[in-house]
């Protein structure tokens, strides 16, 4: 055994059908816990313009809400937030100790709530808003 | 080893009428897991009779030149009822390839030498039914250890690993041998740690955990499992518990697990592994708790 060869990380992204309900939950909150840490800073760079003045704030805003793209991105926020909240919830109950065994039926669960939420924010963040 | 064709219960949970009535949720996950399998199988082994299995399998050689780079190397291997992967690669070897390299003995799932990463699974050879897998079956060694030789991987690091929690029964204070005292267990604590003994030092969970992956300073969830084992078991003393508890507690103990369950996906024992490493990181929260 003069030598061996590391096959490395294996199951990288390549393997993502092979992947299991714990895993995919696992990287989803990873993934949504980060974005969120990301949108509080675009939150308080946005905030931070009233300290120019309330026109100044009213301006940014309005400006920003005016744009198809933000409200897109806020359809977005809302799934992160809501996968994010439901899919903690879940991890705690797993701390616990309760319901382990229907730890991959409760992470279907928080998916298919977030679906039904994502799309029901829908009509209220496109309101009044043009391409 | 056929009659596992037909009634997959009997295979792995013999004593599992002990458990009758008390519906777990471990019971639960294991009636799952083989209605899954039996569904897998329903493509029907009929279909597969006199026919042959195409296999591809990892080979790699540092001695030998043109195995120095890893590739796939792929045999076709006559079907037989009730075949296992272990039994396809023992056949490639002993018809094909003599130096196709693997590591088995008991051929029934108790020795634990022969863990693959099979069709992207890490799965035991002699307990993976040929039948159940989608062709062509990759048979690799399992991953995020270092490959010796063909199948073969480098087991000291899991070894160490498991060592490290001290997998042994302590006692302070043991009876004097001359009272020839009886160390009794209770029939309730013994149903506690009953699955936490079954591991078989396979190191497939080790192997799926992308956490153990990335710190090789983790112990792993055959490790921890073993210290379970013991910390949970009435006849050691407090002060031993305290010590194990300690040991486990540590940067790279259980709290590194995030509940991925991979671990508890693969292990082919059925043991509820994250439960145990979850239950273990409670004790340890209530043994730090003070409230004054
Ligand atoms: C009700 C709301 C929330 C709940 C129930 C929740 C729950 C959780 C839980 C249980 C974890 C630990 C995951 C693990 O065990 O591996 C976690 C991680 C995390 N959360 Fe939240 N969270 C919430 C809101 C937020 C918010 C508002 C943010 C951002 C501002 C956030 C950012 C994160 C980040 C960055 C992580 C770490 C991800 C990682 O492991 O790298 N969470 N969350
Ligand atoms: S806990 Fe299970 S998967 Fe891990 S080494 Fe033991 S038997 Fe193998
Ligand atoms: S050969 Fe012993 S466990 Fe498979």
């Amino acid at each position: 055994m003069s030598q061996s060869y590391n096959r490395g990380l294996i199951e990288d992204f390549g393997r993502w059908k092979e992947f299991s309900a714990g895993m995919w939950a696992w990287i989803f909150h990873k993934f949504t816990g980060w974005m969120l840490i990301g949108y509080l800073f675009t939150h308080i760079a946005v905030l931070s313009s009233a300290v120019t003045g309330p026109e100044a704030y009213t301006n940014t805003i309005q400006g920003l809400e005016s744009l198809f793209i933000i409200r897109v991105l806020e359809v977005g926020l809302l799934a992160v937030a809501v996968f994010h909240i439901l899919n903690g919830l879940r991890l705690l109950m797993v701390d616990l100790g309760v319901g382990l065994d229907a730890q991959d039926k409760s992470f279907y669960a928080s998916l298919v709530l977030t679906a039904i939420i994502t799309i029901a924010s829908v009509p209220t963040f496109m309101d009044g808003v043009t391409i | 080893m056929s009659t596992q064709q037909q009634k997959p219960e009997t295979q792995e949970s013999p004593d599992d009428s002990e458990m009758n009535g008390t519906e777990s949720p471990q019971q639960e996950r294991l009636e799952k897991k083989e209605r899954s399998m039996v569904d897998e199988r329903s493509a029907d082994e009929s279909d597969l009779e006199g026919d042959t299995v195409h296999i591809k399998v990892f080979r790699y050689d540092p001695e030998v030149a043109d195995k120095q780079e890893p590739r796939f190397d792929d045999f076709h291997v006559p079907f037989k009822k009730g075949m296992t992967v272990l039994d396809a690669v023992m056949y490639a070897r002993d018809t094909y390839d003599s130096s196709l390299t693997f590591r088995h003995s008991c051929r029934q799932a108790v020795c634990g030498s022969d863990a693959f990463f099979v069709n992207g699974k890490q799965r035991l050879g002699c307990k993976t039914q040929i039948s159940e897998l989608q062709q062509p079956v990759r048979i690799e060694p399992l991953p995020h250890q270092e490959v010796v030789k063909d199948l073969v991987v480098d087991m000291d690091h899991f070894y160490d690993q498991m060592h490290a929690v001290e997998p042994y029964f302590k006692d302070e204070d043991t009876p004097d041998a001359s009272d020839l005292e009886e160390q009794r267990q209770s029939r309730e604590n013994r149903e506690k740690v009953k699955m936490s003994t079954r591991c078989i030092w396979c190191a497939s969970c080790m192997s799926s955990c992308n956490i153990a992956a990335g710190d090789n300073e983790y112990l792993g969830p055959a490790a921890i499992n073993k210290a379970y084992r013991f910390a949970m078991d009435d006849r050691e003393g407090d002060e031993i518990k305290e010590h194990r508890l300690r040991i486990l507690e540590q940067e790279h103990g259980v709290w590194r697990c995030q509940t991925q369950f991979s671990c508890t996906e693969v292990c082919p024992k059925d043991i509820p592994l994250t439960e145990h490493i979850q239950e273990l990181k409670r004790e340890a929260v209530k043994k730090n708790l003070k409230f004054w």
